[in-house]
């Protein structure tokens, strides 16, 4: 299973990405945007397709948006071929994206979350927070029961940390905000304490929509959220790793957030697998 | 004119949907209303960009809505600079000439991908701007204000005010006219010693009379004249060479007081002697023994100390540590945004350009010192609130680190109202760098005559112009605008990038980084290993015309690097260079004939013997004199009671909770933080050091601590220094460091950084009366720190000093305490035992580790009472080792469950802390020692810790620490910290509203988002 890991102007987590995916046992490739732009890279020699968190451009004119500008206008082929163009093909493949923090804004300022019309349009937004500031803090998340995507299966809930100035989710349209309620789209949502989605601060660090924290498109291939899971690959990267330890000495060394990875990397392999012997089958038929 | 016309000027407008949020206005409304005291009404913020290239209507209104609108968000406007009904005035921010805009190049970079051409975007043709339209009719006055002092600073920023039914007026930088390739000959020939000086003043050279007369001889002596006449070069000096020579012999580069000979009388002792150099006899011959220490016990992990841009320490056989701190003081002063961010981002370049570069950055720190931040009196003139410079100095660390990928793993601010008018700002950055890159040592740097200069990076402007003169002088209301730099965070992580790839591709020879005196620095240095260099500056690419020469050449325009590049890989590394959008510049190649040769256009702007250059400043000789002040304690009248104390300790500037400041800094990127500077359940309880993993693969690590206690140096410099060494060492101890060469071969390295900031410190009668006690007490710093090395066996690795923190106008001089901040860091074998300072479970027992004494001078304690004291604390160097050893012992044997170190507001504070981190209190009772109360829970004594052992635990603990351990209580499950003394209750409060006051302290009350959760408290203790 290969993961494209993109890097490059701003982006900066590129790295603890490429480990969650060693460490579920995926092989990551981390790649300059420019030599997939250039065409030294093809997308669609890998099985998924990651955008890492960071400040790609410095977040001038708003997070992900020079990005997600760079993908849908310039022509990387013949014919007035841009990047979205290879990422569609990608998707209507078959195969996975995921965008976390920067990553998922660049998605949602490109059109490719949520997705609803199936056009890549943008049809929501993230912007600043209802603090108005940047923050650093953790939260607690539920997965949406009606989610439907491979990276969240058997998740219920999940800490993660938030780092980020622009993650409050704006649905200003009525009608799109019951089309992703309907599907469940609205994947994770923060939690108080008393294990509630909320709308309160600090819990919902940002003020979003539905408490949104992450959100798939229709087909479950394509997901993005605010906190990073990459950030939570060992326990010991948890504000209470040490009075956890000390109450269960035994409990796995793995944080949290690897699971997402572990998920996407089983699915994957275990489709592949299925497929082969489906093949197989099929010759020997 | 038809619609598919290009015209050159557009300017296009985004303002927010009716409906959306704006939190800009708002916060504008809410600090006009609560810093100024002036109702703007209703405000509402809009983005601006003036694009100055050739576009259609159409191709305009394309690029604002599909590039620069939020389809959600915004409406768009196009040629039009109108307010909509209900708004009476308006401030227009923009920037002036040559000021870093990185949303205007990212607007070029999202206008190049729609129009699919190549646009450059190093030349600037979209500028952003925001406009505020505010409903009150506000005189001009009134607006300036709020322009000035909350949404602009004039230094940097162009702001426009008015009502908006006259008109509201835009404003676009128009940089400069043609180049101007003027080299001026300034004659030093029989110049009076007046005008020597007077010259030196008005150009900001920053350099004396003795100085000055050694230039003039120089150029006088009939062999340079030889020389120079053989060159081409006038008998006299050009400007280009004498900017140079001033960058050269800066303070901020040559460190000449800390070279200097210092004549040192102590009038209580009747002492005297010769210091031959502080740096040379403190803290580099100090380091020499340690390294000869820990060589022979078989510990030889020092590798590069002092001679380069950051020390270098070997973690193993593959890797090496980096770490580098450094102050960005004046700069922060005047403009306290653009002076941290570039502080930050300068300090990464140090550990990014140390041996070849190319180190990949690890995590930031910084420790900050302000006025009081609630000051309500007059300030004077060019002197900025302490409110504005920490909140600015705050926004540019955020935007340095979290901009770069840079986790800010901890950090200290400190309060006192002597750093208003120059506040302190310690960036440190530490980073790993792999022992070889293509098979060469990374730590070295290697150059050759021939070898290319290559200049990396941003662009060169006017700005920074003078940065290194001008932080060797004092700060007065004259400050020149032209020192203040904006540093482009997004331009620097595409250089860093680039340079860990070139790096490891084998394509860099090495590396230096760009920072104070510019190219003229280090090319200047670099110069040195080769020696000699020809710069050719026409080739300098730069921001706008208008430039001379020696503007180019000492210009500290931000994010650039000078890199060395062996002529056979030229084409290799431009072509990376292209691939990954890093500029990058060939501006002449080093020789070895001796000399700095610098052109224009093939014509000669500068010729400078380098050892003239290097070696040929004379040393200064100054005067010290140590009295002892007269101090006395307090009679501070007994209390039965200290919970109301230990309330206002909490919530007093030093001791409050810095929540709102820590959470705006990202300290987790990269995935690797261990211990956090806020931990437990809660989130909130503040720990000692910093604990960093360096990668995935292995749980070795790294942890990160800062000492600095300037309140103690009013009492005793030799003392303030001990202690504020010992305080960074056991902060390392607290979250399970080991200290160095305990055992042969152990290789757990320690690298420290000594800063030093300090008031003018050179006796002058008039100017400076009592120069000659700053300066003793500047001895006693270094004294103190010879000591802590020699007694702890820990090495220096890097450090700086910045002797000029004080501030004038007026005929009013506010100079800053003598203060020096060691940052340290230490090896973790494995960061899984790293221990963190929250109690953790029910019936541990609360242990006092090392000795309580009766030193309440200079404590919180004695200050809310408005006292100083007289005890200072002191460090017993050889019990406080012994106890530091015991503690790593006892945790290499598991037994500490938390380990918290005493410091401000002492083992009251501590107690209350260690609360923090979970619903749980403690029950406490204080031995009777024969110590006084109040000096049993507020003294500040140095080496202590306050840790919890688990029942089981207790026997094997108490046989290992003796009598070194205080057995104190235990933690329990009620949430209430009681402490009982002589079997009275002297102090009783609920944990959680002890968490409360703290919490809502003047720093997060300043500067917080009001939580709901905060305010359902009850704060009455």
């Amino acid at each position: 299973m290969r993961a494209l890991i993109l890097t490059g102007f701003g982006i900066n987590c590129e790295e603890e990405f490429a480990a969650a995916y060693r460490m579920a046992g995926a092989e990551p490739t981390i790649v300059h945007l420019n030599q997939v732009l250039h065409g030294q890279v093809s997308i669609h020699d890998f099985d998924t397709l990651n955008f890492p968190g960071g400040f790609s451009f410095g977040d001038d004119l708003g997070s992900g948006v020079v990005l997600a500008n760079k993908l849908r206008y310039r022509q990387t082929g013949a014919g007035g071929r841009t990047l979205l163009d290879d990422i569609k093909q990608f998707i209507a493949d078959g195969k996975f994206v995921l965008g976390i923090c920067n990553g998922f804004q660049v998605l949602v300022k490109l059109g490719l979350l949520p997705n609803l019309s199936g056009d890549v349009t943008p049809e929501v937004t993230l912007t600043h927070n209802a603090s108005g500031r940047y923050e650093d803090r953790w939260v607690t998340l539920r997965v949406n029961a009606k989610a439907n995507t491979p990276f969240l299966k058997g998740i219920d809930t999940l800490e993660v940390p938030v780092r980020h100035g622009e993650g409050r989710l704006v649905i200003s349209d009525a009608a799109i905000q019951q089309r992703i309620e309907e599907g469940g789209f609205n994947c994770l949502s923060y939690l108080d304490a008393s294990g509630d989605g909320t709308d309160i601060y600090p819990f919902n660090p940002n003020g979003a929509a539905l408490n949104c924290a992450g959100l798939t498109d229709p087909t479950g291939q394509v997901f993005g959220l605010m906190p990073h899971p990459e950030a939570f690959l060992s326990a010991y990267n948890h504000p209470d790793w040490a009075r956890r330890r000390r109450l269960n000495p035994e409990a796995s060394e793995e944080g949290e957030g690897l699971q997402i990875f572990k998920n996407i990397v089983e699915h994957i392999t275990d489709t592949r697998t299925a497929a082969a012997s489906a093949a197989e089958f099929a010759t020997q038929n | 004119m038809s619609d598919n016309t290009p015209t050159t000027t557009h300017t296009i407008q985004l303002t927010l949907k009716p409906g959306q949020h704006d939190g800009d206005g708002q916060r504008v409304a809410e600090a006009a209303a609560r810093h100024l005291g002036l109702a703007t009404g209703n405000v509402r913020s809009a983005a601006l960009y003036t694009v100055r290239y050739p576009l259609s209507e159409t191709q305009v209104q394309d690029f604002a809505t599909r590039c620069l609108a939020d389809p959600v968000m915004h409406d768009v406007r196009l040629n039009e600079l109108t307010a909509p009904a209900g708004f009476a005035t308006y401030i227009l921010v923009a920037r002036r000439p040559g000021v870093t805009d990185d949303e205007g190049t990212s607007a070029q970079n999202a206008l190049a991908d729609l129009l699919n051409e190549p646009l450059d975007t190093h030349t600037q043709h979209i500028f952003s701007k925001r406009l505020y339209l505010l409903e009150n009719d506000l005189p001009e006055t009134d607006l300036r204000r709020i322009a000035e002092e909350l949404l602009g600073n004039k230094l940097i920023n162009w702001l426009e005010v008015g009502r908006v039914a006259d008109g509201i007026r835009d404003y676009t930088p128009r940089p400069g006219g043609g180049a101007e390739a003027i080299t001026e000959v300034i004659s030093l020939t029989g110049l009076s010693d007046a005008e020597l000086v007077q010259l030196s003043k008005e150009n900001i050279y920053a350099l004396n009379l003795e100085e000055m007369q050694a230039v003039r001889d120089h150029f006088a002596a009939a062999d340079t004249r030889a020389e120079r006449q053989a060159a081409g070069l006038p008998t006299d000096p050009t400007d280009c060479e004498l900017e140079i020579i001033a960058q050269t012999w800066s303070e901020h580069c040559k460190h000449k007081e800390f070279s200097a000979l210092i004549n040192y009388k102590d009038l209580e002792t009747g002492e005297e002697k010769q210091v031959d150099s502080l740096f040379k006899t403190y803290i580099k011959d100090a380091t020499s023994e340690v390294d000869r220490q820990l060589r022979a016990n078989g510990n030889d992990w020092l590798v590069k100390v002092f001679s380069d841009n950051a020390g270098a320490v070997r973690i193993n056989a593959d890797s090496l540590f980096v770490w580098k701190v450094e102050t960005h003081n004046s700069p922060s002063a005047i403009d306290p945004y653009g002076g941290a961010i570039t502080g930050i981002l300068g300090n990464n370049r140090d550990p990014l350009a140390t041996g070849i570069g190319g180190a990949r950055l690890l995590f930031n720190t910084n420790v900050l010192c302000f006025g009081n931040p609630e000051y309500d009196g007059p300030l004077l003139t060019g002197q900025l609130h302490p409110r504005r410079i920490l909140e600015g100095v705050r926004k540019g660390i955020e935007d340095g680190g979290n901009k770069s990928g840079v986790p800010t793993v901890n950090g200290a601010i400190v309060f006192d109202d002597r750093y208003a008018g120059k506040p302190l700002v310690y960036c440190g950055t530490g980073a790993v760098m792999p022992m070889q890159f293509a098979g060469k040592d990374s730590w070295e740097k290697n150059i050759d005559a021939g070898d290319r200069i290559i200049m990396a990076g941003g662009r060169v402007g006017k700005d920074g112009i003078h940065g290194a003169t001008f932080s060797s002088i004092e700060l007065d209301e004259t400050a020149p605008a032209t020192a203040v730099q904006i540093g482009s965070p997004i331009t620097q992580k595409l250089a860093m990038d680039f340079l860990m790839l070139a790096a490891r591709r084998g394509l860099l020879k090495c590396s230096t980084d760009n920072g104070a005196g510019g190219l003229s620095s280090s090319v200047g240095e670099l110069a040195g290993i080769s020696g000699g260099a020809v710069v050719e500056l026409e080739k300098v690419p730069l921001k706008y015309p208008g430039l001379r020469p020696w503007e180019i050449f000492v210009s500290e325009s931000q994010e650039r690097f000078t890199l060395v590049v062996e002529p056979g890989k030229m084409a290799d590394i431009m072509a990376l260079g292209q691939e990954m959008e890093v500029e990058l510049t060939d501006i002449g190649h080093f020789t070895a004939d001796g000399f700095l040769d610098v052109r224009f256009d093939g014509t000669p702007v500068a010729r400078l013997d380098m050892h003239f250059l290097h070696e040929g400043v004379p040393r200064k000789v100054l005067e010290a004199e140590w009295t002892r002040p007269t101090l006395v304690e307090p009679a501070i009248a007994p209390a039965t009671n200290y919970t109301a104390t230990l309330g206002q300790l909490l919530g007093s500037l030093n001791i409050c909770s810095r929540e709102s400041v820590i959470r705006q800094y990202d300290h987790e990127v990269k995935g690797r933080t261990i211990v956090k500077p806020l931990m437990g359940a809660t989130g909130q309880a503040p720990q000692d050091a910093a604990v960093v993993r360096f990668n995935f693969e292995s749980w070795e690590g790294v942890a990160v601590s800062n000492g600095i206690l300037p309140r103690f140096g009013d009492l005793d410099a030799y003392h303030m220094s001990a202690g504020a060494f010992d305080e960074a060492v056991r902060q390392i101890i607290a979250v399970g460091g080991k200290l160095p060469n305990l055992s042969h071969g152990d290789n757990i390295f320690w690298s420290v950084n000594d800063n030093f900031c300090v008031p003018d410190s050179v006796y002058d009668p008039i100017g400076n009366p009592d120069g000659k006690q700053k300066l003793a007490k500047l001895v006693r710093m270094c004294e103190a720190l010879r000591d802590a090395t020699a007694a702890y066996c820990i090495p220096l690795t890097s450090g700086k000093d910045s002797m000029k923190n004080d501030f004038k106008a007026d005929g009013v001089k506010i100079s800053v305490p003598p203060t020096v901040l060691y940052s340290m860091t230490a090896k973790m074998e494995d960061v899984r035992r790293a221990i963190t300072s929250d109690f953790k479970q029910p019936d541990d027992v609360v242990y006092l580790l090392g000795e309580t004494h009766d030193e309440l001078g200079g404590s919180e304690y004695y200050a809310l009472h408005g006292e100083l004291g007289a005890n200072v604390p002191k460090v017993d160097f050889k019990k406080a080792k012994a106890l530091y050893t015991l503690v790593g012992q006892a945790n290499d044997q598991h037994l500490i469950q938390s380990c918290h170190d005493l410091s401000d507001g002492g083992l009251a504070v501590a107690l209350a802390e260690c609360t923090f981190g979970y619903n749980c209190g403690a029950s406490i009772d204080l031995p009777d020692t024969g110590l006084a109360l109040p000096a049993q829970l507020f003294s500040e004594s140095h080496s202590r810790f306050l840790a919890t052992v688990a029942p089981e635990d207790v026997v094997a603990f108490e046989a290992l620490l003796g009598s070194r351990a205080t057995r104190l209580g235990t933690v329990t499950k009620d949430v209430r910290l009681v402490v009982r003394h002589g079997g009275r209750e002297v102090i009783s409060a609920d944990t959680d509203v002890l968490r409360s006051v703290w919490t809502n302290g003047p720093v997060n009350r300043l500067l917080g988002v009001v939580s709901k959760q905060n305010l359902s408290h009850s704060n009455s203790l």
